[in-house]
């Protein structure tokens, strides 16, 4: 392709070196009539001498590999650039920022192959390449066109349009077609691409979650209530006080104290993480603080939780199309760290859990907590007449298709084919988006975020049993070329659709237009309930959206129940001290410091816990702890997610991190009669009836598990489809992953505890049983395969919401130094864990726990906290106990050196300790 | 006057700008958050305040160097006015980005002096954005900003480009006029020469630094306040902008 700016010599590009030597150049090329004045004064502005040289030059060496963004992939970095030559008074038409790198010092031999290049540089679902040359840049004027609205003939042969959905990529079943094909043959036309699209999106598992809504198929022949309904009634039956809505629009709300409400949402973004893994988290980020934010809320706080093939894994494991796990944790931190740290929002609590399972098949769980005043009218809308505005970001190519392609298996060409699938954030808008929001909050009667599906999922939402006519040449547009079914579908970042009441549409116009962001009047809201989108006028949609929304057939799915093993198997523990060390050595359980610190958790001045506690800020906390500077109370976060519990016994498993989720509020100090959960479900393939009958399980252990605790469920999501087809034909499924996040009010800040020990003397004391169950367990994976059956899975423990409710009795009256949980890795971790934090050391008796040593340091059982007492204090502590809580175990003392004594056993000085835990990833 | 007007100057992307607000009321002084469009339309925003706060956050995204923007846009749209408020003895502060913004301006250091914040440089490799506590240690008695300040300030650090760097005639300038403002008295976190965390202009009344001491104005703030550690607060080095500020 000729290059013509560069022929006529108005292409202009500058080169930025670091003086510290790292092998790469940032590129940015511009076009227009540029003298040499106009370049010096832009080299002024751009380039630091002290920092960098800069040079213009057009060539690059033969042993230069030039990256540059693909046409329509956001660049932030070039819309920079034309905003400082505006400034300087310097005319450009158009900017490309990339990226050279010198090939010459990196330990290759000879000129990388395509494979490398994608191995170790580049992307090629957001970039393209030269070596020797420059490569073209990706100027958004070099957008191809698209082409017009077409209809299309659905045929009546099955495998034909069966073959015809596959083509158009629209993850719709044969049953689901049969119903689009007779409902258009009835109103006597064709479907348009459009409308075919918009069904597409609006019933994909990821917009409708067809599985978690199906009939169940027993194997008995009987049917079994849909999970999601099953999921709801339990948070009715449990009727809490607190609860303001739940399972309804963007976000769970709750109301823990007159003055306020918090809104609740975790989502996930495995699929587009898979495949580039910056933009998928980064947008996965943005997307569910959109969420907040179209729930009326002010965001105050993300959560993220990772899981992710392990970072040595060799390269011959990796299937065909699969990025190295190194490049997907280093994208995936670095795309969350992005959002969260520009957008300015701490991002507070989260995991990273490593298993050889997520190779192909990341996942990122990504979560956000808002906060508004309480006694807001509760919005009404849309009313017909309503306007249909759009403001935010502008459309562009990127995002096309994206909820379908969430709802598909991934195999090699996954990462060519769903390209326009993914998309870059750009955290600015979005934070100009959420100001407008707080300052506009009583200027429009609906709203809600443009994510997958885009404009089809957020107008056809909004417009459920109403209406609305819009139309689409009034969509702002990134650059031109683009399909109207494109800018219907794309899913363009940090865009939010309001319902306005005509008379206040001006209002909302001058307001956006202070704080800088762009606001579209698309349409109306019309009452006839017919979805009517128009480009230049001519309608390309028109559908009732009765049939949009509620069309499509109800699925039947069949579960064959998992039966699990649940036998008190003990691993074989030569040597207890060895074990503890490379437990804590454990990339699962060992220091996620180098994570944590990637992410800005201080901004807004609330987070009173931190991930990271202890004398040395280096030693793990359990929940965090948000309170308002200006305020004395304000919420706990738990997280509790567990897949290796999973594999073996789903139930159990769901039962257990419910209560982790659960013990990690309430061993900060957090209100246990007040307890919100979320639900993200990451599963396989639910058509699979084990792999349904695993989900089914798990959902019955949650609801078991909320009932117990009196805690109801307020928000969920599910990513099902999360498998993998390599090359020779081999399925690669995620183990069942559910993380749960339970958020608990702190009463009173002054009153808040953290797990790092305190005093020496004081009494060591835990709360709950120790049973022989080690299924799942880190102690059993570094003795035998995990996989192995047979082993029980910790069990739900009837005592612990008594327990609970003791122990935060025991706190309100100041009694608790301390107080972690026991997890991974059990007792011997747990106070490992408390001594790393404190810099002191405890002397330990575990007779009392139970009668097998490798049970009492090891087992994780559920339900158990260790506190530290005051000496004086244990009587009275214990004395809150009632024989329902379950046993009181003082366990010993904190030591008055540094030396963690298992009595009889052995013990550890803990600089070991620390030097396990933090190894070399501090 | 009894509360000194702060104006707290935002572009797209400015997020610590509540955390500063919240900062300055607590020690007495009247915080007006205004975006960079309004000071342009109506530069009486700035006549009329007492002290000029330039917060952190991301300005423009950052995408081409911290601070690059911000400060074109106020060199270009507001150079005389920023003199004329400097000249008349009242204090400016920029924090983190803010800092990187007045560098870019050339307000700091000042003079024909150039200094630059570039990205997070240890042991032989960039870290990357590092959040993470530090200690600071006031060292200038010019600065009208830590003159007062007798205790360390403990606060967080939230940045990807505070790496200080000049050459070391500039260094030496810096030293011996006394615009070393603060220096890390804990291990350096991201590689700055001579452990500079905040400089001066040569008039003390201009303060740049990368920290948060905004984020450290309660005890409950601190990491470690659960093991009774108190003092250390940020508010003391706010206190003394807006003691300055309110004799003006």
């Amino acid at each position: 392709m000729v290059d013509v700016h560069a022929a006529t010599g108005r292409q202009h590009r500058l080169t930025l070196r670091p003086h510290h030597a790292s092998g790469t150049a940032t590129t940015i090329t511009v076009v227009g009539d540029l003298g040499q004045h106009d370049r010096e004064r832009l080299e002024a502005i751009l380039v630091d001498p002290l920092l960098e040289t800069g040079s213009w030059a057009t060539t690059i060496a033969a042993a230069q590999l030039d990256i540059g963004l693909i046409p329509g992939v956001t660049d932030t970095a070039a819309a920079q650039v034309v905003h400082a030559a505006h400034l300087l008074g310097i005319t450009i038409d158009d900017a490309s920022v990339g990226r050279v790198i010198d090939l010459g010092e990196v330990d290759i031999a000879g000129r990388p192959d395509e494979a490398e290049i994608r191995r170790r540089w580049a992307n090629a679902v957001i970039e393209r390449w030269s070596i020797g040359r420059p490569v073209e840049p990706g100027f958004a004027s070099g957008v191809a066109m698209s082409v017009a609205t077409e209809h299309v003939e659905l045929p009546d042969d099955d495998a034909a349009i069966t073959a015809l959905g596959k083509e158009r990529g629209l993850a719709l079943d044969l049953a689901e077609l049969h119903v689009i094909r007779e409902h258009f043959a009835g109103i006597g036309r064709r479907p348009t691409d459009a409308e075919l699209e918009t069904l597409a999106q609006t019933w994909s598992e990821h917009c409708a979650h067809k599985s978690f809504r199906a009939d169940i198929v027993l194997a008995d022949g009987s049917l079994g209530e849909p999970l999601l309904a099953r999921l709801r009634r339990s948070t009715a039956e449990i009727a809490a006080p607190f609860v303001v809505s739940a399972f309804d629009g963007n976000a769970g709300v709750v109301q823990f104290s007159i003055d306020r409400t918090y809104a609740l949402k975790c989502e996930t973004h495995n699929h587009p993480s898979a495949i580039e893994p910056f933009g998928g988290a980064n947008t996965g980020v943005g997307g569910v603080i959109r969420d907040i934010i179209g729930a009326h809320h002010r965001a105050i706080a993300c959560t993220d939780i990772l899981c992710f093939g392990p970072p040595d894994t060799p390269d011959d494991a990796l299937p065909d199309g699969v990025l190295h796990p190194r490049r997907i944790i280093e994208g995936v931190v670095a795309g969350v760290a992005d959002y969260g740290n520009k957008i300015g929002l701490p991002t507070v609590a989260g995991g990273v859990l490593y298993d050889p399972a997520y190779i192909s098949n990341p996942l990122v769980f990504a979560g956000c907590i808002g906060v508004a005043p309480a006694g807001r009218p509760a919005l009404t809308g849309p009313h017909p007449g309503d306007r249909v505005v759009v403001f935010g970001g502008r459309t562009g190519r990127d995002g096309i298709r994206g909820a379908t392609f969430s709802s598909m298996e991934m195999d090699a060409t996954t990462g060519d084919v769903a390209g326009a699938s993914v998309q870059i954030g750009d955290p600015i808008i979005e934070k100009l988006v959420s100001d407008l929001l707080v300052d506009a909050w009583d200027l429009y009667t609906a709203i809600t975020d443009c994510g997958a599906g885009g404009l089809s999922s957020a107008i056809g939402e909004l417009a459920d049993g109403i209406g609305a006519d819009v139309e689409l040449t009034k969509v702002p547009l990134k650059y031109a070329g683009l399909a109207p079914w494109e800018i219907w579908l794309s899913e363009a970042q940090e865009r939010m659709v309001v319902a306005v009441a005509p008379a206040r549409v001006d209002a909302l116009v001058e307001l956006a237009a202070m704080h800088g962001v762009e606001v579209s009047d698309l349409g109306m809201f019309t009452g006839d309930q017919r979805l009517v989108v128009r480009f230049e006028g001519d309608p390309i949609i028109d559908l009732h959206t009765e049939f949009l929304h509620n069309g499509g057939p109800r699925r039947r799915l069949e579960a064959t129940m998992p039966v699990p093993m649940r036998d008190a198997t003990v691993p074989t523990v030569d040597d207890a001290k060895a074990t503890l060390l490379a437990l804590l050595a454990h990339p699962n359980i060992a220091s996620k410091a180098a994570v944590v610190r990637r992410y800005d958790h201080e901004i807004l001045g609330a987070t009173v816990i931190r991930a990271l506690t202890g004398v040395r800020n280096d030693a793990p906390a359990d929940g965090v702890v948000l309170v308002d500077p200006s305020d004395t109370d304000g919420i706990a976060i738990g997280i509790g997610v567990n897949p290796w519990y999973g594999i073996d016994d789903p139930e159990h498993m769901a039962w257990a991190v419910v209560d982790e989720a659960i013990r990690n509020v309430v061993v900060t100090g957090a209100d246990p009669s007040a307890i919100a959960l979320m639900d993200n479900f990451s599963w396989g393939n639910p058509t699979r009836p084990t792999t349904f009958g695993e989900l089914v399980a798990a959902v019955e252990g949650c609801v078991a598990a909320a009932h117990a605790y009196g805690a109801p469920f307020v928000s969920g999501k599910d990513s099902l489809n999360n498998e993998y087809l390599t090359g020779d034909g081999t399925r690669r499924a995620i183990p069942p992953t559910l993380v749960i996040t339970a958020v608990a009010p702190i009463r009173d800040v002054t009153l808040v505890v953290t797990p790092d020990l305190k005093r020496p003397g004081n009494a060591v004391v835990l709360l709950g049983r120790t049973l022989a169950e080690f299924g799942g367990s880190h102690t059993l994976m570094l003795t035998d395969d995990h996989t192995a059956a047979g082993p029980a899975v910790p069990s739900p423990d009837p005592a612990a919401r008594a327990r609970y409710a003791a122990l935060h009795a025991a706190m309100l009256r100041g009694l608790v130094d301390t107080a972690h949980d026991c997890s991974e890795g059990g007792l011997a971790v747990a106070l490992a864990e408390m001594c790393i934090g404190g810099r002191i050391g405890a002397a330990i008796q575990l007779d009392g726990v139970h009668a097998d040593t490798t049970v009492a340091l090891f087992a994780e059982s559920a339900g158990r906290i260790v506190c530290e007492i005051p000496a004086e204090s244990v009587d009275e502590f214990t004395a809150l106990f009632a024989p329902d809580a379950g046993p009181v175990t003082v366990i010993g003392k904190v030591a008055d050196s540094s030396v963690l004594c298992f009595d009889g056993e052995f013990e550890l000085h803990v600089d070991s300790l620390v030097a396990a835990f933090n190894g070399a990833r501090r | 006057m009894s509360r000194p007007t702060a104006l707290i100057v935002r572009a797209p992307g400015t997020n610590r700008d509540g955390d500063a607000a919240f900062a300055l009321e607590l020690v007495g002084a009247d915080p007006h958050r205004a975006l960079i469009s309004e000071v342009f339309a109506d530069p009486r925003l700035l006549h009329e305040a007492q002290m000029l706060v330039i917060p952190g956050g991301f300005s423009f995204a950052d995408a081409l160097g911290a601070g690059r923007l911000f400060a074109l846009e106020l060199v270009t749209r507001l150079s005389d006015e920023l003199t004329a408020f400097v000249q008349a003895g009242k204090p400016v502060i920029g924090i983190c980005n803010g800092f990187q913004v007045l560098v870019r301006t050339g307000l700091l250091p000042g003079g024909a002096l150039t200094v630059a914040l570039g990205e997070n440089f240890t042991d032989g490799a960039p870290t990357g954005f590092i959040c993470d506590w530090v200690r600071l240690q006031p060292v200038s008695q010019k600065c009208i900003w830590t003159a007062p300040l007798i205790d360390d300030i403990e606060c967080p650090i939230a940045h990807g480009e505070g790496r200080f760097v000049c050459d070391p005639d500039t260094m030496a300038t810096l030293v011996a006029d006394d615009q070393i403002a603060f220096r890390y008295a804990t291990p350096n976190p991201n590689g700055s020469m001579a452990e500079v965390a905040g400089i001066c202009d040569s008039s003390g009344l201009v303060l740049g630094l990368m920290p948060h001491p905004e984020n450290h104005v309660l005890p409950r703030q601190h990491p470690q306040h659960l093991r009774h550690h108190r003092g250390g607060l940020g508010r003391a080095l706010f206190q003394a902008g807006v003691d300055h500020a309110k004799d003006i």
